[in-house]
C-alpha cells in the first residue's frame, strides 16, 4: 500500500514539472525531446540544464532519505546496448516518450499521445513476455 | 523579451522535481519498470500510479493554462502542432516500447540514474545518444 503513495507522490512531482516548464518556459516536459536537442547543441543552456536537474533528483533523493532510489539491472550488456538504441531512435521517430506522449500528450488529451501511448505500452509488454518466454 | 534568461533556472527547478519524483517513485528501477509490463506474470502495478499522479497533476495545470496567453518567460508556447496519426508516430513508438521493455529503462529514468554511477546505465544512456542521433542526422535532419 505504501509504495502506492510513494509512487503516487513521485508522479505529483513529475506532473508539477511538466507544469512549471509550460507555464514558464512554454516547453512540453519531454525528455527525448530535450535530451536529444541538449546533445546536439540545440538550446543548451535550457535543456541542458533540466538534464542536470534530472541529475540532481537523486542527490536530492538520497540527501532527504540517506540512501540512493534502488536500480536493478537484470539485462546482459548486449540487450542494454540493443534496448538503448531503440529506445534513441523510437524515440525520436515517434516524436516522444513516456513524459512527452505519457504525461503532458495525456493531459491535453492529444490524439496523437494517446496514440502513441497504446502503441508504446502494447510493445513494452510485447517485449516483457518474450523475455519471460526466452528466460523460462 | 521576457526574462528569457532565467529560463535555465526554471529548466533547472523542473528537472530536479522530475529527478526527484523518478526516484521517489520506484520508475528508475528496470525490475519494477519490467514488472509493471509484465501483465501476463507477476503484473506490479503500482507504477500505473505514477503516471496517474502525473497525468492528474499536469491536467489541473492544462486548466489553469488555457487562461494565460502565454507563459511567464517566453514569447510564446511551443506546442506540438495538431498533425494525424502517421506511421512514423506508429512505427516509432512501437520500437521505443520494445526497447522500453527489454531494458526497462525509458529516456527520463536512464539519464536521472546515471547519478548512482552504474555501469549498464551508462551504456543504456550513451547507445540511446547514439540512436538518438543516428535518427536526428540520417533519417530527418536537424532536431526542431
Amino acid at each position: 500500500m505504501t509504495s502506492y503513495l510513494v509512487s503516487l507522490l513521485g508522479g505529483t512531482l513529475i506532473g508539477l514539472s511538466s507544469v512549471i516548464m509550460l507555464m514558464l518556459n512554454g516547453r512540453i516536459a519531454g525528455v527525448s525531446g530535450i535530451v536529444g536537442r541538449a546533445v546536439q547543441g540545440v538550446g543548451v543552456w535550457t535543456n541542458g540544464a533540466f538534464v542536470a536537474g534530472l541529475l540532481l533528483g537523486p542527490v536530492v533523493h538520497f540527501a532527504a532519505f540517506r540512501h540512493w532510489p534502488t536500480v536493478t539491472v537484470t539485462a546482459s550488456l548486449p540487450l542494454v546496448m540493443l534496448a538503448g538504441l531503440l529506445v534513441g531512435f523510437g524515440s525520436r521517430m515517434g516524436s516522444g516518450c513516456t513524459s512527452g506522449h505519457g504525461v503532458m500528450g495525456l493531459a491535453r488529451l492529444s490524439p496523437r499521445s494517446i496514440a502513441a501511448v497504446l502503441t508504446f505500452l502494447a510493445s513494452g509488454i510485447a517485449a516483457v513476455a518474450l523475455l519471460r518466454g526466452a528466460v523460462l | 523579451m521576457r526574462h528569457t534568461k532565467l529560463q535555465p533556472v526554471a529548466a533547472l527547478a523542473a528537472g530536479t522535481l522530475f529527478g526527484l519524483g523518478l526516484a521517489l517513485s520506484g520508475m528508475l528501477d528496470p525490475v519494477r519498470v519490467q514488472g509493471f509490463l509484465d501483465i501476463f506474470g507477476a503484473w506490479d502495478p503500482s507504477l500505473a500510479f505514477v503516471l496517474g499522479g502525473a497525468v492528474a497533476v499536469a491536467m489541473a495545470g492544462m486548466a489553469w493554462l488555457r487562461r494565460m496567453s502565454r507563459p511567464l518567460l517566453a514569447d510564446r508556447f511551443h506546442l506540438p502542432m495538431k498533425s494525424p496519426i502517421d506511421a512514423r508516430l506508429v512505427v516509432g513508438s512501437a520500437i521505443f516500447g520494445l526497447g522500453w521493455g527489454l531494458g526497462g529503462f525509458c529516456p527520463g529514468p536512464a539519464v536521472a540514474s546515471l547519478s548512482l554511477g552504474l555501469t549498464p546505465t551508462l551504456v543504456f544512456v550513451a547507445f540511446m545518444l547514439a540512436g538518438m542521433v543516428a535518427h536526428d542526422r540520417f533519417f530527418v535532419g536537424r532536431p526542431s
